[in-house]
């Protein structure tokens, strides 16, 4: 299953907020997505999702365009998680887990235990299985976004979607989602404001400064101390730990910001 | 009691399920025939019920057949649909809507059917081709539509949506009152403006051959799209995320909720709170999936209302308040209630 965009743009109030983008993820997979706030980061990933519609360009799904599929052929393939989805309604984990069903399911093929098992294993993975039983508004952040991934794993996609997905989780929790979305069995795209993270947790980035590519290749290539500077605004050097090679970014400092807004 | 989500599942069975709710409203609608200015022993209701449903032939006293018969049961069983036709169109809305407030009521939807019927009942719109419930279609969707639009207008969240619904009744309420004292004469005005506050007096079974299918139809139109209706719990992005197709989906919802109102206003009048305050309860007691949540509303809200019809023909000993004060009565303070539990989720 391969996810690709091409010369791909969205318009906004008549000015290109995305513009441009070329785009193939490869097989297994973990690209970041990188850039400064309202660089475009949220907006490529809804429409790489066919949430929102391109106004230039086409997203493809095993080369045919995502408005060419219905959106339950597109959600058996590719499943997305929104930053911080909420709900009022008094749901268990697990009936938030089985609504990543639906794509599977119609009025003529209800759930099944057959559905019942993917749920299960769902749960296993983002280790929510001992608190299948709980509601939602009792749980931490953490548990909820861990809960949204499990529902986006019971869609058995290809590829996964996720929008910041550690944002608002104190760093245990970061570092153990992304570590956990590194195990899973998908392809994945996620927009990341860690540049930290991205390097650590993704296999290439796609670097974005408003709405266009700045660079698209591996971490250490792409996350440099000129690029950084260029694109954050953000002096930073790179440090790279002599016991395991492990290539990290230390802030040094931000160029005022008088100097660098328009 | 609230049963632990994996047992509930496998516990209660469909069928028996099934069959409590058929006892229910069949138990609602023999009480609705049975109890009346002069009470008739359920005894006779059921031979009446025998003697037309199945030609049984059975003794009874002519003029009790023919209150049971013409008067109550026909009462009873358009009552039953309206209510669960009403409870029905408050699940759909606080679905789509993620709105714990929403009903066709709240909403300006009840008040624009009213506008519509009025327009064609008085004004003549639409030169006699055009049925009262044709008409109230057409206000209730139009009402909406501006309540939709002034909703977003107005920002999003739940407050907007029912500040807009506020404007939208009251400006379709305006309407309606302006062509009845423009148009009509005194007895008439008098007439419709009982109506309007919701009355089952002057139903027969003509009225049942209209309020039955468009009951069935929003059932079964609810019924097949649960997984959808579902699918709404995260938000309209989610739902999309998950394989539903947005906008034919919401169409089709909305409009079998707009319908459902519409024909139910053209019948009896305005009814309100039931669609607020039925799904409330069946939420209570089945949970919030609408596998469950669908059935349990539309059988609560069938009972309802013909409890509803019974108070309203029983508390004021030789006259009828309108129902719609009644669900009121109730309904208002249960509005109360789920206003205050919402602020305190978020």
């Amino acid at each position: 299953m391969s996810l690709a965009a091409r010369g791909l743009g969205r318009d906004a109030g008549g000015r290109a907020i995305l513009d441009g983008i070329d785009l193939a993820l490869t097989l297994g997979e973990r690209l970041g997505i990188v850039g400064p706030n309202g660089s475009g980061k949220s907006t490529l990933l809804r429409l790489l999702a066919g949430i929102d519609r391109p106004t230039r360009g086409a997203v493809t799904l095993d080369g045919t365009p995502l408005r060419a599929l219905s959106r339950r052929a597109v959600a058996r393939s590719l499943a997305f998680v929104e930053q911080q989805a909420e709900t009022a309604e008094r749901l268990t984990v697990r009936d938030a887990v089985e609504l990543g069903r639906t794509p599977h399911l119609d009025a003529l093929r209800p759930f099944g235990p057959a559905d019942a098992a993917v749920v299960d294993d769902a749960l296993a993975r983002v280790d929510m299985a001992p608190l299948a039983g709980r509601l939602w508004h009792t749980l931490s952040g953490g548990e909820r976004q861990r809960t949204h991934i499990a529902r986006a794993l019971a869609q058995e996609p290809a590829i996964l979607l996720l929008d910041e997905p550690t944002n608002h989780l104190d760093i245990r929790h970061q570092i153990g989602l992304l570590a956990l979305i590194r195990r899973l069995p998908v392809s994945a795209v996620m927009a990341l404001h860690d540049l930290n993270h991205a390097s650590l947790y993704c296999d290439r980035v796609l670097l974005l400064q408003a709405g266009r590519v700045v660079a698209l290749g591996p971490p250490p290539e792409v996350l440099t101390p000129a690029t950084i500077r260029a694109v954050f605004g953000v002096e930073v050097a790179a440090h790279v730990d002599p016991r395991d090679g492990v290539r990290s970014l230390l802030v040094k400092g931000h160029i005022p910001f008088e100097e660098t807004t328009p | 009691m609230r049963l632990p989500p994996t047992a509930s599942r496998t516990d209660v069975k469909p069928l028996a399920a099934l069959l409590l709710s058929l006892l229910a409203i069949l138990a609602a609608l023999a009480l609705g025939a049975a109890f009346g200015e002069t009470a008739i022993p359920i005894g006779t209701v059921a031979r009446t019920a025998a003697n037309h449903l199945f030609g049984a032939g059975l003794a009874v006293d002519p003029i009790d057949a023919g209150i049971v018969w013409d008067y109550r049961l026909a009462r009873a069983v358009v009552a039953a649909c309206c209510g669960a036709a009403l409870a029905l169109s408050g699940v759909v809305l606080q679905a789509l809507l993620r709105n714990a407030l929403a009903d066709p009521y709240v909403l300006g939807i009840s008040a624009g059917a009213s506008t519509g019927a009025v327009a064609v009942a008085i004004l003549g719109v639409g030169g006699g081709f055009v049925s009262l419930s044709a008409g109230a279609f057409v206000g209730a969707v139009t009402a909406f539509g501006c309540v939709l639009l002034l909703a977003r207008a107005a920002g999003s969240g739940p407050t907007a949506a029912i500040l807009a619904g506020i404007a939208g009744s009251q400006l379709f309420n305006a309407l309606t009152a302006f062509i009845v004292t423009r148009s009509a004469n005194a007895e008439t005005a008098r007439g419709i403006m009982f109506w309007l506050l919701g009355n089952l007096s002057g139903v027969r079974w003509a009225d049942v051959t209209l309020a039955f299918p468009i009951a069935l139809l929003g059932t079964l139109v609810c019924l097949w799209q649960i997984r959808a209706l579902d699918a709404f719990t995260f938000g309209a992005d989610a739902a999309a995320s998950l394989g539903v197709a947005i906008r034919p989906v919401q169409a089709v919802l909305i409009g079998a909720a707009t319908l459902m109102t519409a024909v139910m206003v053209s019948l009896v009048g305005s009814i309100g709170f039931v669609g607020l305050v039925i799904p409330h309860a069946a939420r209570f007691l089945v949970g919030a999936r609408h596998g469950r949540l669908v059935p349990a509303s539309a059988v609560l809200g069938a009972v309802f209302l013909v409890a509803c019809d019974i108070a309203s023909r029983m508390v004021v000993p030789k006259q009828v308040v309108p129902i719609g004060i009644v669900t009121a009565l109730i309904g208002a303070p249960a509005f109360a209630i789920i206003l205050i539990r919402a602020r305190r989720l978020s």
